[in-house]
């Protein structure tokens, strides 16, 4: 099971990398949930892998550390509410500049033009 | 138990509640809670700090729960250094937001930017790594919604970077706490200051690639080189006041840094010998020469301030680096100036684009109220480039005195020293293209001059460098208290017994663990 769980973290890490990597935002944010999904299940294999026993201290010899789960779920929440926050910025970002690329634009699109906001 | 020590977090997070409830509106009441809440929070701010001025370290332990086992704030002379200088930026800040406008640009300035103080005080106060990794998050959110306040494609797109670059340390972060936790199965700082030093030495891979990845998610936050590509374009499109505010945000990474690296993995100890002087020292160098570099290339007054940033944080990161209580105390000391002289740069850099067309290093026609401007540029530009008098000045030769009889001095006075002088042109010349030549351009009589900014925005940006002026005249005592604070470092002792021999609900875990 051990070998199973790593190689998926590996897995996902990599894809999540790869994606992360591109210069559009829509496969920049994938590779950002799947970056998430490995660092979730990866908080999990933190507190050793136990299967079929409880979170909590009782009679029985073995129990599972309660701790990643705490950590894990503060985790998820985040991480889901930062996907919905930079899916917004982004689609308000795209539909602005009508492009959807993520690095800076070329500097001769920098015309010194006034800035939109200025006073 | 004391309370009070909660108060810098409590007390913004109600406030921010409270603005969105109750005040969403009306922006006159918004701003009147705002103000009275960055006064209450300078006011407790410098009690915990006079409360630890003499060596106390102050423990909360939320819930009652003892370490390791709860969570617990911790206040000794750095932190509530930290929140002290927060507590007083945050103030003044807001101050400029008021008088110049910008709150009312678009709704939620308020409630944010008290969000973005809790989550600021927090990461300062915390005994707890994932505590830490919380509160940076609860900041981070915060500055998401700052930075984008008043939306803007430009600023929007620079967002989208902004928001993607600190997500991706965010999940560094987690994988470097499930590592620790993997390895040590604690997560609360004193406990893992004591807990690494048991690893047996030929077991040290899994927490040396931990130390790693804390060290890579801090650098991130302060923006050392070659991490710092996030930085230049966020903070140059954020908002005048926030991309001030943003100032303090670098020095949480050099806090994280400063406490992480001297409480848990501090130079003696033996796995992670060599991170500090072979990995950060250069990196922390080139981030220097690469930031004022950046000074003389940009061509935009926002973005020439914002590679200064990256500049002084070199400079802060070169002092840590030494790891010595000489070169502690200078890093504090320039962390403090640093956090002063970006944030009035910034708002001078407000001025400017409030009194001209745009921030463009180009010869336009005078602006309004340029006189007053030119005089606050004058003076925070000396400050940031480090020349005499102002405490620039100061804190690089405190830097290059601690550097002196170290391994590393040629390096470091070489480089400070030619960097200076890059910074120097690079000011000089930004300064004379705003402010000289704008008299050679005949103001067209089309369009109308702009207004001159309002009297509160001078007010801010004059006590930020009153500040920086006091700074300087003061620098003997604020010295002597930041190599107070260094001996504290590293003589960690008293931090450890207060945070682990406390009683609290499931009290003495040592006994138990032996």
């Amino acid at each position: 099971m051990e070998f199973l769980v790593a190689s998926a973290i590996g897995v996902l890490t990599a894809a999540g990398m790869y994606l992360v990597l591109r210069l559009r935002t829509f496969p920049v944010i994938m590779g950002m949930s799947l970056l998430t999904y490995a660092v979730n299940v990866f908080l999990f294999a933190s507190g050793r892998l136990t299967v079929g026993a409880p979170p909590i201290l009782g009679d029985g010899a073995t129990y599972t550390d309660p701790l990643p789960q705490a950590l894990v779920l503060t985790a998820i929440v985040i991480s889901f509410g930062m996907t919905a926050v930079i899916v917004m910025i982004a689609l308000g970002a795209y539909l602005g500049a009508d492009d959807d690329r993520v690095d800076d634009p070329k500097p001769q699109d920098e015309t010194p033009t006034k800035i939109e906001d200025a006073p | 138990m004391t309370h009070w020590m909660i108060l810098p977090i409590v007390l913004p997070a109600f406030l921010a509640a409270f603005i969105v409830l109750a005040a969403n509106y009306h922006i006159q009441i918004q701003r009147a809670i705002s103000v009275a809440g960055g006064l209450g929070l300078v006011a407790v701010a410098a009690g915990l700090a006079w409360q630890a001025s003499d060596g106390t370290v102050t423990l909360y332990q939320l819930g009652d729960w003892a370490a390791p086992f709860g969570i617990v704030l911790v206040a000794d002379r750095l932190s509530t250094l930290m929140v002290l200088l927060t507590a007083v930026l945050g103030l003044v800040v807001m101050l400029y937001s008021i008088g110049s406008g910008w709150d009312n640009r678009a709704r939620h300035f308020h409630a944010l930017f008290q969000f973005q103080l809790m989550g600021l005080m927090g990461a300062f106060l915390t005994g707890d790594l994932f505590n830490l990794f919380v509160f940076f998050e609860v900041l981070l959110i915060a500055s998401y919604g700052l930075m984008i306040h008043a939306g803007g494609t430009k600023r929007l797109r620079a967002g989208v970077q902004y928001v993607l670059f600190n997500l991706l340390g965010s999940t560094l972060f987690l994988f470097a706490l499930g590592a620790i936790y993997a390895e040590t199965g604690t997560l609360n700082m004193a406990d893992l200051a004591q807990r690494v030093q048991l690893i047996s030495p030929d077991a040290t891979v899994g927490i040396r690639i931990a130390a790693v990845l804390l060290l890579m998610v801090f650098a991130i936050k302060a923006a050392v080189v070659p991490l710092h590509f996030w930085l230049p374009s966020s903070y140059a499109e954020a908002p005048a006041p926030v991309a001030a505010l943003f100032a303090i945000m670098t020095k949480v990474g050099a806090y994280a840094i400063i406490r992480v690296y001297t409480l848990i993995f501090s130079p003696e100890l033996e796995a992670t010998a060599g991170l500090h002087g072979w990995w950060l020292m250069p990196a922390a160098l080139v981030s220097l020469g690469i930031g004022m570099l950046g000074v003389l290339a940009a061509k935009r007054l926002d973005r020439m301030i914002a590679f200064s940033v990256i500049g002084s944080m070199g400079m802060v990161m070169v002092s840590i680096a030494l790891f010595t209580t000489a070169g502690m105390t200078a890093a504090l000391y320039y962390i403090v100036h640093s956090t002063l002289a970006a944030a009035a740069l910034f708002l001078i850099a407000d001025l400017v684009r409030t009194g001209r067309d745009s921030v463009e290093l180009t010869p336009q026609a005078p602006m309004a109220g340029g006189a007053l401007t030119a005089g606050f540029y004058f003076v925070a530009a000396i400050a940031m480039a480090g020349l005499p008098p102002l405490s620039g000045f100061v804190g690089k030769l405190l830097v290059l005195q601690a550097s002196f009889d170290t391994g590393d001095v040629v390096w470091v006075w070489a480089v400070i020293l030619s960097s200076s002088l890059v910074a120097m042109v690079g000011f000089a010349r930004a300064g004379s293209v705003l402010f000289w030549k704008a008299h050679s351009v005949e103001a067209s009589e089309e369009t109308p001059s702009p207004a001159a900014p309002a009297v509160l925005s001078y007010v801010a940006v004059g006590t930020l460098i009153a500040l920086l002026v006091a700074h300087t005249i003061f620098a003997g005592p604020i010295t002597r208290y930041t190599s107070a604070i260094s001996g504290q470092l590293f003589a960690p002792d008293r931090y450890l017994s207060t945070v682990l021999d406390t009683p609290g609900k499931m009290s003495k875990p040592s006994d138990k663990a032996k």
